[in-house]
């Protein structure tokens, strides 16, 4: 029986191939309550989980409190405009300030890579879920994207899939690619030189190619990534209109993937930059499903991560 | 493994159970007439399917089947380290102001009977709900009694209830481990 033996859920790099695909049928399972008249679950009664974000975030955050309060769990947001971090408090301080609140379940997203282990080790006793570290991981986008993905095609595995754009800086490439590649999935990568990562082949099977075209011909899911202005110097492209030119997709270059092919996005979406509208509304766009997804993968890290040892 | 083990019920056994509770849910609610079937996992599933075949087999009308996991209405997880994975619930009708019956193989504490009318409720409000196992071991610990019994077997807590399905999901035996 596969089982979830870990405390937090910070990286799927740290997650086994069994446990990935554990956290996906519960995720599966999950859905159901989502569709019911009343939508909770009793599950998490009594447990406190707060929603740390230092970085801006509208569906990740929404997503997991309402996955939380569908769990029954009581959800408190801390965004930075409204915390201490303005006033310059540490992350170790404000680790400790929470302590005393005694949470179950700390969701946090920060701009440092890494932070999560950090703020794991000073937190025994409550779970942390990493929902987005800097460029590191993203993993419970990864892990509704795979959702989203089994659900059109039945299974991961043996699948190509393109991930084009900034994968240097993209969280979301990283967890995709470390899931994907574990549960069977060939990845194909693409974007300008300066946004691909060299050596990003010994992350598993993936491949990194030359151009966009090479990277989507053929595949059965095109993944779009966001430009991430914020993230990334001002030096790594010309302008974005050039981009778009080279790295956007439209309904012409989506013609090269496979006739059925899904396009997903992790949102949100620059419209005329990374794709054309066309594609963002067209019959192959999965994104609103992808976001459908969320709910549910959430529900299922936050039941997982809680434990559930059976007296 | 279990050091003695007794055939409780037999194939036979088994199948003149199921009948005799198929005639008792007709009897009791005077017909089949907005009855539906709701099987807990993984177990009553298989019951609840065989339960429906025979009332359709005897009233000549298709019953409405549903089943339920209970893993997120459970009572008893806490801590850290292990967890069951959740199984899929899937009642593919409005329990609204109908008559369910609750089907599981062995009723036991009661606590798994408790969280699946929980579970049911929150899908709606059953007119009635009834409670149908193949056999009841006693040792309750909530107020609960099954509406229509296979066989009562009293047991020890140190003994086991076992009910053995074959590849198809039929209950072919049920059989006491001490």
């Amino acid at each position: 029986m596969k089982q979830f033996r870990h405390k937090d859920i910070i990286a799927l790099k740290d997650l086994t191939k069994d446990e990935i695909e554990l956290l996906i049928e519960t995720a599966e399972n999950m859905r159901e309550i989502n569709s019911r008249e009343i939508k909770k679950v009793p599950t998490l009664r009594g447990r406190t989980i707060i929603n740390l974000f230092y970085e801006a975030s509208t569906r990740t955050r929404t997503s997991f409190e309402i996955a939380g309060k569908r769990l029954s769990a009581d959800t408190v947001n801390i965004t930075p405009s409204s915390s201490s971090a303005t006033k310059g408090e540490t992350l170790a301080d404000t680790a400790l300030n929470l302590l005393a609140m005694k949470p179950d379940i700390i969701v946090m997203r920060h701009a440092v890579s890494g932070s999560h282990y950090f703020l794991s080790k000073k937190m025994p006793n409550c779970s942390i879920i990493n929902a987005g570290d800097g460029t590191h991981e993203h993993p419970s986008q990864g892990l509704l994207d795979m959702l989203t993905m089994k659900d059109r095609f039945g299974r991961l595995d043996g699948l190509k899939v393109a991930i084009i754009g900034d994968i240097t800086h993209s969280r979301v490439a990283r967890s995709n690619i470390q899931g994907l590649t574990k549960l069977g999935s060939h990845v194909f990568v693409a974007g300008p030189p300066t946004m691909v990562p060299p050596g990003v082949e010994r992350l598993g099977n993936v491949t990194a190619c030359a151009t966009m075209n090479e990277a989507i011909a053929d595949a059965d899911v095109v993944m779009m990534l966001r430009i991430q202005q914020e993230r990334q110097g001002k030096t790594l492209m010309p302008n974005t209109r050039e981009y778009s030119r080279y790295f956007g997709l439209n309904p012409v270059n989506l013609k090269l993937a496979k006739p059925d092919a899904m396009v997903m996005h992790p949102g949100p979406i620059n419209r005329g930059v990374e794709m054309s509208s066309y594609v963002v509304d067209g019959s192959q766009s999965h994104i609103l499903k992808q976001v459908e997804n969320g709910v549910a993968v959430r529900m299922a890290m936050l039941y997982h991560v809680c434990g559930g040892e059976l007296e | 493994m279990a050091a003695e083990s007794t055939v409780i019920l037999d194939g036979a056994g088994v199948r003149r159970a199921l009948t005799r509770i198929a005639h008792e849910i007709i009897e009791r609610n005077k017909g089949v007439a907005n009855i539906a079937l709701v099987g807990i996992r993984s177990g009553g599933v298989y019951i609840a399917r065989e339960i429906a075949s025979r009332l359709k087999e005897i009233e000549g009308e298709s019953m409405l089947v549903g089943e339920v996991d209970i893993t997120l209405y459970r009572d008893d997880f806490k801590g850290h380290s292990l967890h069951l994975p959740v199984g899929k619930t899937d009642i593919p009708f409005s329990v609204e102001g109908k008559m369910v019956v609750l089907v599981d193989d062995v009723l036991f504490t009661g606590r798994t009977i408790r969280a699946a009318m929980d579970a049911i409720m929150d899908h709606g409000r059953p007119a009635t709900i009834q409670l149908a196992v193949l056999v009841d071991r006693g040792h309750r610990e909530l107020p609960i009694r099954a509406d229509f019994v296979g066989r009562n077997v009293p047991t020890s807590l140190k003994e086991n209830i076992a009910v053995i399905f074959d590849e198809r999901g039929t209950p072919t035996e049920v059989i006491l481990e001490k």
